[in-house]
């Protein structure tokens, strides 16, 4: 049993630094490349894909990033553990098998494919049988979306990825599953935790939650004296160095950007957060209210202290589904009185509207520069202001609506206020919104399946 | 004094669906006591006014000198149903360090704070 283990997160989101993960193999040891490809909606454009070509599903990027990166990880025993089957797990593990055998790997690696998530097809089924799938933010029952649900999945924990590791697989392989089981995982693999070791498992559990983000701890989007962070423009993505006592080292490779800090770490652990005393995985319930950290030398720090409880007894589910139409349109306005101008800009357009006979579900008006992200806040910005952004976007279940709203963008810059530009995207385009929906469902319902499959 | 929480702290904030999770950090161990005692939910939603049109909740973390606010009903329906600019509320975080306290100048002495500039 390895005593400790470097686990190298690749990616904090789909559309990530597509070299991240390139720079943490060829940067330096590691023994796990952990990657996340989904966020809440993607499913969704996963399933249309699919929907298009059955061979299609998961996330394209991941074969490309394994025919670059496959080679160096057999050769130094890497594992990569990656959500990026989608909502097709056998088609990407195929597509990899195919980049491995043109590698000459033949013989050389066996790759996880962890399925049992996709509850799509069960949803009528789980509905009659009174599994109501209610939403956890508004407590409204699924079948009041039925007809425009495009996906649903179950998040898997960290137990299905430990099977694949324990027989064998080396690319292992799922479609959704929590973020943190992707950390958690080579952890319990390596170091035989049990799965009631509740206080090694919420350790795992966080260090998954510090990393999962990628940069996001090692400097990225940092506050504490985000001036004086070196090279951001080569930052290290982080790794955790994992001891089987359940301590573990947040770092990053030698010769990268970026920092690792008790601040910088702090930030991350406060992201996404609910209640800090449950922080609620299918492993186990984490409480970062015990969470210690201490400086372990430059770049480097260590945490320890956390303590866990036992699981509860449901899974997270994620659904998605059609929720109507939008719409964004944009002007800038220049100096002088550009905040006036923009204003005035806003009060012809909602006049046109009103005269269209249009009505939306919702209509927001925002001025960049002056108050979009800070609201009322912000005060008043200087009369000098060189330029304000006036920013209008529109949303309704009529697709007509919106795209007539479309229209009434551009003719602003010949019939409105003067000393406008920045129109050169041309008309705003109709979005279709695809909404996410949390849910919980019992354990019970959810089998998750392991195949391990030789190259 | 009145003192801006940007004095004070650093933060971190996002999104769970139409609600904002701002994490407030003090900048050293011995702020937190103060933050603690002075930035109550009820100044957050006063402070969010107009912003946050749901309940303000509040969570302590003292190992990480940290406080946890949930902003609900602040992102104009959340994710993709938003329309806003931050949509995933990730200025939320600075949002609150715009936020001021009242605190006894001896205090603020004690803590080495001042309000000036820097």
């Amino acid at each position: 049993m390895k005593e400790k283990i470097r686990i190298a997160a690749g990616q904090g989101f789909w559309g990530d630094l597509p070299d991240a993960p390139v720079r943490q193999v060829e940067g330096g040891p590691i023994d796990y490349l952990m990657l996340d490809y989904l966020a809440e909606v993607t499913m969704s454009i996963m399933q249309k894909q699919k929907a298009r070509d059955p061979n299609a599903g998961y996330a394209r990027d991941f074969v490309p990033l394994m025919k670059q990166i496959l080679p160096a990880c057999v050769e130094r025993n890497i594992k990569v553990i990656a959500n990026a089957g989608g909502v097709n797990v056998e088609g990407c593990a195929a597509a990899v098998r195919q980049v491995a055998s043109e590698l000459n790997l033949g013989g050389k690696i066996k790759i996880g494919i962890v399925t049992g998530d996709n509850i799509l097809d069960r949803i009528d089924d789980l509905l009659a049988r009174g599994i109501e799938l209610r939403n956890m933010d508004t407590d409204e029952r699924l079948i009041t979306v039925r007809d425009r649900i495009q996906s649903a999945n179950a998040y898997l924990g960290a137990a299905p990825i430990v099977e694949a590791l324990d027989r064998g697989a080396h690319v292992v392989i799922t479609g959704r599953a929590t973020d943190t089981g992707l950390t958690l995982g080579p952890m319990i693999h390596e170091f035989g935790w049990g799965n009631e070791d509740w206080d090694k498992l919420a350790a795992g559990t966080i260090a998954g939650h510090i990393i999962e983000c990628g940069a996001q701890c090692s400097g990225g989007n940092c506050q504490f004296d985000w001036q004086n962070i070196p090279d951001l423009a080569n930052v290290g993505f982080p790794i955790a160095e994992a001891s089987a006592d359940g301590t573990f080292v947040i770092t990053k490779h030698d010769g990268t950007g970026g920092c690792v800090n008790v601040p910088s770490i702090k930030e991350q652990l406060v992201y996404e957060m609910g209640d800090p005393h449950e922080y609620i995985t299918p492993d186990c319930v984490a409480d970062f209210t015990s969470i210690q950290l201490a400086d372990a030398g430059k770049d480097r720090v260590r945490v320890f202290g956390v303590k866990g409880r036992p699981a509860t007894d449901s899974l997270k589910v994620s659904v998605s589904y059609s929720a109507g139409y939008k719409a964004v349109g944009t002007l800038v306005y220049a100096w002088p009185d550009a905040y006036d101008k923009a204003r005035a800009a806003d009060r012809i357009l909602r006049a046109r509207l009103e005269k269209l006979g249009l009505r939306f579900e919702q209509l927001l008006t925002e001025f960049v520069g002056v108050s979009s992200t800070h609201g009322l806040l912000a005060g008043e910005p200087s009369p000098e202001i060189s330029e304000v952004q006036l920013r209008v976007g529109v949303r309704d279940n009529d697709r007509k609506s919106i795209e007539r709203f479309t229209k009434e963008i551009a003719p602003l810059i010949l019939t409105g206020p003067p000393g406008v530009t920045g129109f050169a995207g041309g008309r705003p385009k109709v979005e279709e919104i695809v909404a996410y929906w949390p849910a919980l469902i019992p354990k019970s319902e959810i089998t998750a399946k392991v195949d391990v499959i030789k190259v | 004094m009145r003192i801006k929480l940007v004095k004070l702290a650093h933060a971190r904030s996002g999104d769970k669906g139409d609600t904002a999770n701002v994490g407030l950090i003090a900048l050293r161990e011995e702020l937190f006591p103060l933050l603690a005692r002075e930035v109550t939910a009820e100044r957050v939603k006063e402070h969010f006014k107009g912003i946050c049109h749901g309940e303000v909740e509040r969570f302590e973390l003292p190992n990480l000198g940290a406080l946890n606010f949930l902003l609900h009903e602040s992102l104009g329906g959340g994710g993709t149903l938003s329309l806003m600019t931050d949509a995933q509320g990730k200025t939320f975080s600075t949002a609150l360090l715009r936020m001021e306290i009242e605190i006894p100048d001896e205090e603020a002495g004690s803590l080495r704070l001042s309000d000036g500039p820097n």
